[in-house]
């Protein structure tokens, strides 16, 4: 008992990669004592697989977790070797920032925001038991024995769950780059009636920058001006020389060699049995499944600027040691590429996400919680953001707050959750803007507009930003206004201006804003025409001119919104009997006893669950509500 | 609450040779056993779907004897076990029986319902559903032929192609988003425009065909319009082959709008008799003969009838353009009747031509020329529009709705497209577009809309 006394804490996190580290960070800064396990100090935030942060829709939720007060956004700013908006040609609601990251600068600076963050013990152990007692989570015990009491732990776990990693006929029992795996925590999570599956993915090979020939390939730069990832940042501040990715291509040779290969490759060969993700094939499955496609892209990545180590972005692979460097040698520009590490592909142990609360508490254990892979999620993005919920919801759980629960509607972090809580996964999920309904309004560059109240209410937004936030917030509104009411009359300037873009002339005075809408105009072109236009940074003018030129359609989805809301505020109750409610099909009864959604709103989304059970269940309620 | 098992005479409250109590829902069975008896053994051995006599009970009093039918899930109308009486169709005999059949635990299907519960076990699509209300309410061959098709999904069938191509393209645009460094999208919205006017086109097909179903499903609305005597009301009589019509030589007797529906041909036409038009005339027949334009103005079809035993008059002539105007203004085809041609005809066709619109000769009285009358309105509503019955798409009031949002988000999605709107908004067109679509086969449909539609069902069915 006096062990336990000494090795006391309120939240343990298991695992230190980017969901453990935001997980830590938030419960730590929320006034929580907190203890991080990892198995190796030297891994914090580690990035086993590609070099960059960001990316579509990844960039989205990086931008959502630092409006909230999450870490990753500003420890990319502080280590990124190349910056790049993604989709830039394309609307608003689908540019997503991407950076090149210095692998080994992004670890070593998240582990120095760990190791200075108050309250917040780092602890290199294999976590190996989890401690219940009935449904209440008590605690954590390591491989050494020794006990650590908690009134919440928080797994995340990642890729290191019995972790195995294979290429051709090798197998190495570890986690990712060699790294020990956690071999002894799954059958706890089991003899707590934990239902665990197994996922797969991969990483592709690195390979000696000095052995590669760039001439063979394209130069991909990066963007100037730098846009930072978080709102924090000034950009001023990170304006620099970036480095350069380089993009070349497979051909039909590598290919044949590829399916040369095939019977040797453990993924067709059955010796996998995780499910790998769609979103992100080896090699490989594109061959095989994309077989009229006669070249694929393949981006040249740098690990860091410590290092020559270049990453082959597009070519992870499970094929033979020797399959894979005839394969790469076959590629332009890596002729003569010396490979470093071979690619492999690594399959691990899970929770399945429908045994999970929005919350992202388990519904069997109470005070237990569960982010990022071990959730079933793919991506250092998509780890991070659920690191932090469930950081802020073990958290706000001790202080007897309510969670936090983002909705669909209000930031893709809400789709990520919803959709792993929901949704039959049997893949690693990765976040698309496909999968955001309300994408329009969920975009990248309003991520602070959407969630700094909600970051500023939890406590993790200091006021001194908040301050700045309504500020550009109030400038934004005023602008917006402004520009509605502003007219320009047919003067001669007016008339010639707008000649100039190609734009038909006034015949009587117009809003400034009916002009911002015109195709061939917008806020910034206005300018020399918009005489009373305040000096105005350039993110409240962004904010203005799609606030503007965009209006129609971000009406309308606000009005979707509005029906969406009604739906998700139709709440189930946490004890109704589906088998009671009748006329529902049996498929959807054992849906919705394996999910249990909080509201009809989440009903209508589980597979298998059809509109006329949803139909049913509204029918049920209120009926049930009357009675 | 669909856990309950409902009962409702399915036949219609009506005399009748048979009466059929129809009890659908987990319960159907003992529901049933609970008020049937047989000779040997109990309901529960009665093979599925095979008629078997026995008698309805009410407690131990026998009410009538019955033809009992099995209907075990899920193979039944309902998808539910479903138990069917057939008893004598008497109104209070069936009553007795439905009321033995509550008593035993059903509770009064509400209209629609049968219906309802096949579309929430998955038996039918919403369009399919719809379809059953109109083979039940169809008064024409083409009605029927055209319902008939849309039980059997041919709606829906297309509904669910342009779905597709929709969905298609969005999920393409959406990978293009999603994956901007491997799919290119230069050249894509040209192509996507080029599709969408297709799919435009298809719908305001469908459209149309919603508009010719609305004359095949309800007939066509025949007005018939003439001055006062001019022969009106024999006309209708001749039509309905009975004296419906008061007919005197006193003109101006037909004061209010008489309206009756007959079959004609594969159609039907619903012939509305109307008071005499004239120029002058007291109040009482003002009011009349308001009542006659505006019964002129919900027409499809419009037939003027002249008295050519009076000669032409220069009223006539006044009359007709006004209900020319009317008729045109209304999208309604007109027809001329030159009536009462046993008293002589004074002028010629050649004549008629040059003064009326689609002129016939007819005796309203004796019933000559009614043949050319009919080939007429067959070449007027038929012709080139309604080819084969069998391919009719015929789409209702709401599905129209439907489509024509549809129309109205496919149309946004060009004008965007047209306007360098870019794609991530425009895909929110394509899938308002798809999402209205969904309604018509209830893909998509809220319970809002599936209660409104099944509301309107009649009871039992």
């Amino acid at each position: 008992m006096d062990r336990e006394q000494e090795f006391s804490f309120d939240i343990a996190v298991i695992g230190a990669g980017h969901a453990g580290c935001e997980a830590a960070l938030a419960a730590a800064r929320l006034g929580m004592k907190t203890i991080v396990f990892t198995v190796s100090v030297d891994s914090i935030a580690l990035m086993p697989c590609n070099p960059n942060i960001g990316g579509t829709s990844k960039g989205h939720l990086v931008r959502e977790l630092d409006a909230l007060g999450g870490e990753m956004a500003r420890n990319i700013d502080k280590t990124f070797l190349q910056s790049k908006m993604l989709n830039a040609s394309k609307g608003p609601a689908v540019h997503s920032l991407r950076a090149q990251a210095d692998k080994h600068a992004y670890t070593a600076e998240m582990r120095k925001t760990l190791e200075n963050t108050p309250g917040l013990s780092i602890k290199q152990a294999e976590v190996s038991e989890i401690i219940a007692d009935g449904d209440v989570v008590k605690g954590v015990k390591t491989a050494s024995g020794a006990a650590y009491c908690c009134k919440a732990v928080i797994l995340c776990s990642g890729t290191y769950l019995k972790a195995r990693c294979l290429y051709g006929d090798v197998i190495n029992h570890t986690g990712p780059n060699g790294l020990q795996a956690a071999n002894r925590l799954s059958d706890s999570l089991r003899a707590l009636g934990i239902e665990l599956i197994r996922f797969k993915t991969g990483t592709p090979a690195r390979v000696d920058g000095r052995t590669v020939d760039y001439s063979a390939m394209e130069e991909q730069k990066g963007d100037v001006p730098i846009t930072p990832f978080s709102f924090e940042t000034d950009p001023e501040d990170i304006q620099k020389p970036q480095v350069s990715c380089w993009l070349t291509y497979t051909n039909e040779k590598t290919h044949e060699i590829i399916r040369g290969g095939l019977d040797r490759s453990p993924l067709f060969s059955g010796v996998i049995e995780g499910t790998g993700p769609r979103y992100c094939p080896s090699i490989e499955d594109k061959v095989v499944r994309f077989a009229d496609k006669n070249r694929h892209q393949l981006f040249l990545e740098p690990e860091g600027a410590y290092t020559n180590e270049m990453y082959i972005g597009g070519m992870s692979s499970s094929l033979p040691e020797d399959v894979q460097h005839a394969m790469i040698h076959t590629v332009p520009g890596l002729e003569n590429a010396h490979i470093v590490r071979n690619a492999y592909a690594i399959e691990y142990d899970l929770i399945d996400p429908k045994q999970l609360l929005p919350s992202l508490e388990l519904k069997k254990i109470k005070g237990f919680y569960s982010a990022g892979q071990s959730n079933g999620s793919s991506g250092y993005e998509e780890a991070a953001v659920q690191g932090f919920m469930a950081g802020v919801n073990a958290s706000r759980k001790i202080k007897g707050q309510k969670p936090v629960i983002l909705d669909r509607s209000q930031a893709y972090i809400g789709v990520l959750i919803d959709d792993l809580v929901t949704k039959e996964n049997t893949e690693p999920y990765r976040m698309m803007t496909s999968r955001a309904e309300y994408r329009l309004l969920l975009r990248q560059d309003n991520a602070d507009m959407r969630l700094t109240d909600i970051g500023y209410e939890i406590g993790l937004i200091s006021d001194e930003r908040y301050v700045k936030f309504r500020e550009k917030r109030e400038l934004i509104s005023r602008e917006i206004e402004r520009v509605r009411e502003t007219f320009v009359g047919n003067t001669a300037k007016v008339q010639s201006f707008l000649e100039k873009h190609g734009s038909t002339p006034l015949v009587s005075g117009i809003s400034v804003a009916e002009l911002v809408r015109r195709p061939e105009l917008d806020y910034e072109k206005l300018a020399p025409i918009d005489d009373g236009r305040p000096l105005l940074p350039k993110a409240v003018r962004d904010q203005v001119n799609i606030a503007i030129k965009y209006e129609g359609y971000i009406k309308r989805q606000e009005i979707q919104v509005e029906q969406f809301k009604k739906l998700e505020n139709k709440h189930i109750p946490e004890n109704i009997v589906y088998e009671k409610v009748g006329s529902l099909r049996k498929e959807a009864v054992q849906k919705l006893n394996k999910f249990r959604p909080v509201s009809i709103g989440q009903a209508s989304r589980i597979s298998g669950v059809s509109p006329a059970d949803v139909s049913v269940l509204l029918i049920y309620l209120e009926k049930n509500n009357r009675g | 609450m669909i856990k309950d098992t409902i009962a409702a005479i399915a036949s219609g409250l009506v005399s009748s040779g048979i009466g059929i109590i129809r009890i659908s829902g987990p319960e159907a069975l003992p529901v049933a056993d609970a008020c049937v008896r047989f000779k040997n053994g109990t309901l529960k051995d009665s093979a599925d779907r095979l008629a078997r006599l026995g008698a309805a009970y009410d407690g131990d009093e026998k009410i009538d004897e019955a033809i009992v039918l099995v209907m075990r899930a899920p193979a039944s109308y309902t998808g539910e076990d479903v138990v069917e009486l057939q008893c004598h169709g008497g109104p209070y005999v069936m009553r007795r029986v439905l009321d033995s059949v509550i008593k035993a635990g059903a509770r009064n299907a509400e209209p629609g319902e049968f219906t309802k519960r096949a579309f929430l076990n998955g038996k039918m699509d919403l369009s399919q559903a719809e379809a059953v209300m109109e083979l039940i309410d169809a008064r024409s061959e083409y009605a029927r032929k055209a319902a008939l098709s849309q039980l059997s999904g041919a709606l829906s069938g297309r509904v669910s192609e342009l779905r597709e191509k929709l969905i298609t393209e969005t999920a393409y645009l959406e990978a293009a988003l999603d994956d901007p460094e491997h799919i290119s999208l230069d050249g894509y919205s040209q192509r996507l425009a080029a599709l969408l006017s297709r799919v435009l086109a298809e719908l305001d097909e469908m459209i149309e065909s919603a508009d010719r179903g609305k004359i095949i499903r309800e007939g066509v609305r025949t007005v018939i319009l003439g001055r006062p005597n001019a022969g009106k009301s024999t006309l209708l009589n001749l039509f309905l082959g009975e004296e419906r019509a008061i007919v005197t030589a006193v003109p101006g007797t037909t004061r209010d709008i008489l309206e009756e529906s007959v079959r004609f041909d594969e159609m039907a036409l619903r012939l509305i008799d109307t008071a005499g038009i004239r120029e002058d005339g007291d109040e009482i027949e003002k009011i009349g003969i308001e009542k006659a334009y505006d019964a002129a103005k919900d027409a499809d079809l419009v037939l003027y009838v002249t008295d050519s035993s009076e000669g032409l008059l220069g009223e006539d002539r006044q009359l007709f353009n006004k209900v020319k105007e009317i008729a045109e203004e209304n999208g309604a085809a007109v027809i001329t009747l030159i009536n009462k041609i046993d008293k002589g005809t004074p002028f010629s066709e050649q004549e008629a031509g040059d003064l009326f619109d689609n002129p016939v000769f007819i005796s309203a009285k004796t019933g000559e020329g009614k043949e050319k009358l009919e080939e007429k309105i067959k070449e007027l509503f038929y012709d080139g529009r309604i080819n084969s019955a069998e391919e009719l798409i015929i789409a209702g009031a709401r599905q129209k709705e439907e489509l024509l949002a549809a129309v109205a988000a496919v149309k946004n999605a060009l004008s965007a497209i047209e306007t360098g709107v870019p794609e991530d908004f425009y895909t929110v067109d394509l899938m308002d577009a798809y999402n209205h679509l969904g309604r018509i086969t209830g893909d998509t449909a809220d319970e809002a809309l599936i209660n409104t539609i099944f509301e309107k069902f009649c009871m039992g069915k």
